[in-house]
């Protein structure tokens, strides 16, 4: 142990000889040495006061290294660190602007209470120094000292000095203020102080205007975000804020271009003048496609911004689908993506083109993306009806070619064709019930058998397909034992004369030997129906079903504005609200911004948002509505919401903790409006606890818990979850 | 691992391949060093990693993989998603630029540089100047006396940096003022074997070397009409770019009023502007195939390749690849010129020409023989590949109209205009099809195996079998 001790122990001991060398360049080769071990996160803390003896040096590379050193171990050596303070300020002193902006930015970084004392005059100092390049950093280290000590930036009035320094002459200064700023405001807000750090009013937006064109890459953004905050008086001045803006489309930082779009989103909202907003929308799709000639992952941030402009602006690109074909090399998160928006991008001129390309995707071999492929082939045939028979062709071929999980999808796919075309495409019928065989996942499965029921009376052998089903029952997983029940009480409604011994037989299984409540509870229910009022029970069991449509948006409206106001944030990448991933008090600044200044609109979209979720999960019940009007109801549910308790809380805005808050409206809102209990499983919940309104067709669908309206909303999910 | 904060980054490291951290900056102190070890757990070890941005509860990871290394942006809020790549990247040029390759041994043997670098580049989570030319000036690879160097000259240093030409050193000298543009335009295609185009577009870029003395005001002229909205489309000479994108040095805001392409450009090599047509591309080569099954042992190839342009001009480093079915034992080349030859690990003759002249029109036969397998293949048919290079030539048309040099001492300037097209890995041309479509059965067991095959070749990484099987 004490050998193996000794070396360790050694080292540093080596370390410390070499830092009190009398060489300049043994000592500084020793820093080199100390910065490396403790990159590698070697504990070398105990050469504090060795290190800290080098820090009075002419040479810049080596002071910056003690800088670093300091910067890592202030923090566990305080008392120590108070013996550096003094070689600080005297370098805010220094004849080189670079030295003193080094100063002044390790200071802040250093995050020992004790030093922060004495930063408080220098910083004063430097916030006023000749160079620019002093000012710049003087500026976030303003912010770097609010993050640490809010009441020293108070009681010395920097905040008063950087809306001072909005006006300056360099454009770089004006960009870190504007960071600063923002971030100090982020930090006021998670903090729960009320006032505005940062308001923006005409005066400060010309001056950012001006900033704008001058400033580094890096200075548009932040500057851009501080547009993007800002509240146009009338018409006229969100025409002039668009219009500055607009050259930025051409500028090739992508995070500079996707910047901008979301200013030019946000101010067009006030913009009264028909042309003037084609004009921008026009402009805008020439860069959102060159986005494209990015590599891989700003690709993907693009590409999913853009499907959220789709959402809002359907018409952007509607020349350019061929752009979004996937290259073979592309990442897979790439095409996928570039799948989604192919579909928004379809319509009946260049549905040919798309479905060639999609049938050679879903010949690759990337299970997942072919998976997609094929998908997309079903929501191409829902989307277009023109082309409805061009795309039933094109999965027949695909059915054709028997690899498994090909089919399989395709079998899914054509179910949702048939929820759209009723009665369309039989023909294709037997070549589904072919490949019964090669079926092995339930959702596969179920979709062939609700097809199978709903077409019962068209098919002679319907009986004897249903009757594989009912003899594997029990070792059927839920989803298919589920639609295994309704489809043989459908045949026995549409043909009860052959298949009376099948039902009996299904409805015994499922009461006796099933252990899934589920399954129990609906072949009770059927049994009950069927015994007592037969006439009922064709009602409950062979009601007809509104057709599906491909969902425009993804998201709520109001969710769609907020995320339209983030571009291109991680929210608008997630297409979701920031405070579903970012913990507690850290919202960021924008989102935070628009909730202190209207916190009632901010809660009245949460709420719209989590009834538009309600929406959707009353989607599956297939309720007397047409599911696709989920905003007015979403709306109108807002006002149900209200009456809630933790609603009301949430819009008194007394709550501290928005997600549970939304959690607990959730479970609230499900039991007083629908009286359904909150389940996890969507499938459970659908149910025969609702209102009496909601009658069994609800059963039928029910099978695929994914009509169309779902697999975006799902694959989006999906995204979040595979992240885990 | 780089952590941005607010919009941006919170912390910034550097992986290697085994996911040991060779560089680590943390600019909050919420977030602790384990985090490290998050990463290494949820990205570096795990092979089925879908997203570039992961998010575990509520601490976000992006990252860009280069060679061997993993260049990570760690933040807790809603960060600027673009940003923090477009950083990463900005990053990885910034240190290519400054030693050479990016890789593990050049991170660890420069790793001081790096820490300097990145502390420059980034406070606070927020990036600061980026720009290499300015970065150079006080950030070295040797040792900065501070006494050694004027308080003066770095204020100028400073200035520099904040200034709104923060691009350009103010007092750079020539003795003969010179100026080099380079038209560089990759064309891609994919066509039928009828000829027909299914896809042609051209990505440019015009890269300039600028040594001109002073601060120069330049001006810039291409025969280009912006498209922006298509319906507009006219005749003329003038060719109709789809979009483009400007260095930072362009005035945006004067491009945008009055399309004069205005800048005072860097000093030294830079990349000025890249744009994107799609109409009237001219091909420079014409590839005309024909591929004949013959019977189950053999394959009969005939592929002529016709150049499209005036005959002064020539293409040059042009490779054919003609891909050839998987059981091919060997293939019977003769070709007019060039060389060309069976590569077996790829599954393709490779046809080398070191040089077409314009006009001229060669022709490929060969036959390959297969050897009889017992479960039978039908080939998949992958399309032809050309790379190639053609100079003063542009396939969208793009001419340098002018590029007017105004400097305050008035001086003569030299300017150099080049124009080179050229294909790498993306002018394919699809061989017919006809046997296939005939035999529909067979297609469907074919492809089944051969997806299956596929999925091997995709685990063994062999290059040159493109995994996309033709209907």
């Amino acid at each position: 142990m004490a050998m193996r001790a000794a070396p360790r122990k050694g080292e540093n001991f080596e370390l410390a000889a070499d830092l009190n060398s009398e060489y300049k360049e043994k000592r500084k080769d020793a820093i080199k040495r100390v910065i490396a071990n403790m990159t590698v996160q070697k504990d070398v803390s105990g050469l504090f006061p060795d290190v800290l003896k080098n820090m009075q040096t002419d040479d810049l590379e080596q002071k910056k290294l003690v800088y670093l050193y300091l910067m890592n171990y202030a923090k566990t050596q305080p008392e120590l660190v108070i013996l550096a303070v003094n070689t600080f300020v005297k370098d805010t002193d220094d004849p080189n602007p670079l030295v003193r902006a080094l100063a002044i930015r390790t200071m802040g970084c250093l995050r020992a209470e004790k030093i922060i004392d004495y930063l408080c005059d220098p910083l004063q100092k430097c916030l006023k120094d000749d160079n620019p390049y002093v000012r710049k950093t003087a500026a976030l280290c303003v912010a770097k000292l609010y993050d640490l000590k809010p009441e020293l930036v108070n009681e010395n009035g920097f905040l008063d000095q950087l809306r001072d320094m909005i006006a300056d002459s360099n454009p770089m200064v004006v960009a870190n203020t504007v960071a600063a700023l923002s971030d100090i405001h982020a930090a006021a807000v998670a903090s729960g102080a009320p006032k505005d750090t940062l308001a923006i009013n005409t005066e400060i937006v010309n001056k950012l205007l001006v900033a704008l064109n001058e400033c580094s890459e890096w200075g548009r953004v932040a500057i851009l975000n501080a547009l993007s905050r800002y509240t146009a008086e009338d018409a006229g001045e969100s025409e002039h804020i668009c219009e500055r803006v607009v050259p930025q489309f051409q500028h090739a930082n992508a995070s500079v271009v996707l910047t901008a779009i979301k200013v030019i989103m946000i101010h067009m909202r006030g913009i009264t003048s028909e042309n003037l907003t084609k004009t921008l929308i026009r402009k805008m799709a020439p860069p959102l496609v060159t986005l494209l000639s990015n590599p891989p992952e700003v690709q993907w941030v693009a590409l999913r911004n853009i499907n959220l402009l789709l959402q809002k602006r359907p018409d952007i690109l509607t020349n350019e689908m061929r752009v979004f074909f996937c290259k073979y090399n592309d990442p897979l998160y790439v095409k996928v993506e570039k799948l989604d928006i192919m579909v928004r991008l379809a319509n009946e001129h260049n549905v040919d083109p798309l479905l060639s390309e999609l049938k050679e995707y879903a010949q690759e071999v990337d299970v997942d993306f072919v998976r997609r492929s094929i998908k997309v082939i079903g929501q191409t045939a829902i989307k277009i009806d023109e082309a409805a028979e061009r795309c039933v062709n094109v999965l027949l071929e695909l059915i054709g070619t028997r690899v498994s999980y090909v089919v399989q999808e395709a079998v899914v796919v054509m179910k949702d064709v048939f929820r759209k075309y009723p009665s369309t495409y039989e023909g294709v019928i037997p070549t589904l019930c072919a490949n019964l065989d090669e079926l092995d996942e339930p959702e596969a499965k179920a979709s062939l058998i609700w097809i199978i029921g709903e077409y019962a009376k068209k098919i002679d052998n319907a009986d004897e397909l249903l009757g594989i089903f009912v003899d594997t029952f029990t070792e059927e997983s839920y989803p298919v034992q589920l639609q295994t029940l309704t489809a043989v009480v459908k045949l026995y409604l549409q043909k009860p004369e052959s298949s009376q011994a099948l039902v009996q037989k299904v409805l015994n299984t499922a009461t006796k030997d099933c252990d899934s409540p589920d399954v129990r509870d609906r072949a009770y229910i059927y049994w009950r129906l069927l015994s007592t009022d037969p006439g009922a029970a064709k009602a409950v069991v062979l009601a007809v079903r509104p057709p599906i449509t491909l969902p425009r948006t993804t998201v709520s409206p109001a969710l769609l504005e907020e995320l339209l106001g983030e571009i291109p944030l991680l929210a608008s990448v997630y297409h979701k609200p920031a405070e579903t991933f970012v913990g507690r008090g850290r919202i960021s600044a924008d989102s935070v911004q628009r909730k202190a200044t209207d916190d009632r609109l901010a809660t009245q979209k949460a709420l719209q948002t989590v009834a538009a979720g309600q929406q959707a999960e009353n989607l599956l019940d297939f309720s007397d509505d047409v599911p696709n009007e989920g905003q007015p109801s979403g709306l109108a549910a807002t006002t149900v919401l209200a009456s809630t308790p933790a609603a009301a809380n949430l819009l008194a805005g007394t709550s501290s903790n928005p997600l549970d808050d939304l959690v607990s409206i959730f479970g609230g809102a499900n039991l007083g409006a629908s009286s359904t209990p909150a389940s996890s499983n969507p499938m459970g919940g659908f149910g025969f606890g609702a209102s009496p309104l909601t009658p069994a067709p609800a059963i039928t669908p029910v099978m695929s818990p994914q009509p169309p309206a779902q697999p975006q909303a799902q694959s989006g999910q999906d995204d979040l979850l595979g992240l885990f | 691992m780089l952590f941005f904060r607010a919009h941006y980054t919170q912390a910034f490291f550097i992986f290697n391949q085994k996911g040991e951290v060779l560089i680590s900056r943390l600019y909050r102190t919420d977030l602790k060093r384990s985090i490290a070890d998050v990463f290494r757990i949820q990205v570096v070890s795990n092979s089925d990693v879908r997203s570039p941005i992961i998010t575990l509860g509520s601490t976000s990871f992006f990252h860009v993989r280069i060679n061997n290394l993993y260049v990570v942006a760690v933040t807790k809020c809603n960060a600027n998603a673009a940003l923090v790549f477009e950083f990463c990247y900005r990053f990885i040029s910034i240190a290519k630029s400054y030693f050479g390759k990016v890789d593990e041994e050049a991170v660890k043997n420069n790793f001081v540089l790096i820490y300097e670098l990145i502390d420059e580049i980034i406070d606070f989570g927020y990036p600061q100047n980026s720009e290499t030319d300015t970065l150079k000036t006080y950030i070295t690879t040797e040792s900065i006396v501070s006494s050694s160097i004027a308080a003066e000259e770095s204020s100028k240093i400073t200035t520099q940096a904040t200034g709104a030409t923060n691009w350009r050193r103010g007092d750079v000298k020539y003795k003969k003022n010179e100026a080099f543009v380079d038209v560089v335009e990759t064309v891609n295609l994919s066509m039928s074997a009828k000829g027909t185009v299914l896809r042609a577009d051209v990505d440019g870029h015009i890269q300039m070397r600028a040594y001109l003395s002073g601060t120069p005001e330049c001006k810039f002229g291409l025969n280009d009409k912006l498209v922006i909205d298509k319906s507009e489309r006219g005749g003329g000479d003038a060719v109709e770019l789809d979009d483009c994108r400007f260095h930072q040095c362009v005035r945006l805001d004067e491009f945008d009023s009055t399309r004069t392409i205005s800048f005072v450009p860097p000093d030294g090599e830079f990349e000025l502007m890249r744009y994107r047509s799609t109409s009237n591309i001219k091909l420079p080569l014409r590839v005309i195939p024909t591929v004949n099954e013959i019977g189950t042992t053999a394959v009969s190839y005939v592929i002529t390749v016709k150049t499209n342009f005036n005959n002064k001009l020539s293409a040059t480093n042009v490779v054919v690849r003609i891909p050839t079915p998987l059981n091919t034992t060997n293939v019977d080349c003769k070709v007019p010129i060039g060389k060309a030859k069976y590569v077996p690990a790829e599954n393709v003759v490779v046809w080398k020409i070191p040089r077409i002249q314009g006009g001229q029109e060669v022709t490929f036969q060969g036959q390959a023989s297969l050897t009889s397998t017992t479960h039978r293949q039908v080939w998949a048919r992958p399309p032809i590949d050309v790379d190639f290079q053609v100079l003063m030539f542009t396939s969208s048309g793009l001419i340098v109209r002018f590029l007017k040099v105004f400097e305050k001492s008035n001086y003569h300037s030299v300017k150099w205009v080049r124009y080179l097209t050229k294909a790498s890995g993306s002018y394919q041309i699809r061989p017919n099809q006809s046997h296939v479509r005939l035999a529909a059965p067979t297609v469907m067991r074919r492809q089944r195996t051969t997806a299956r095959d596929a999925t091997h070749a995709q685990k063994d990484e062999r290059p040159g079998v493109p995994p996309t099987l033709a209907a």
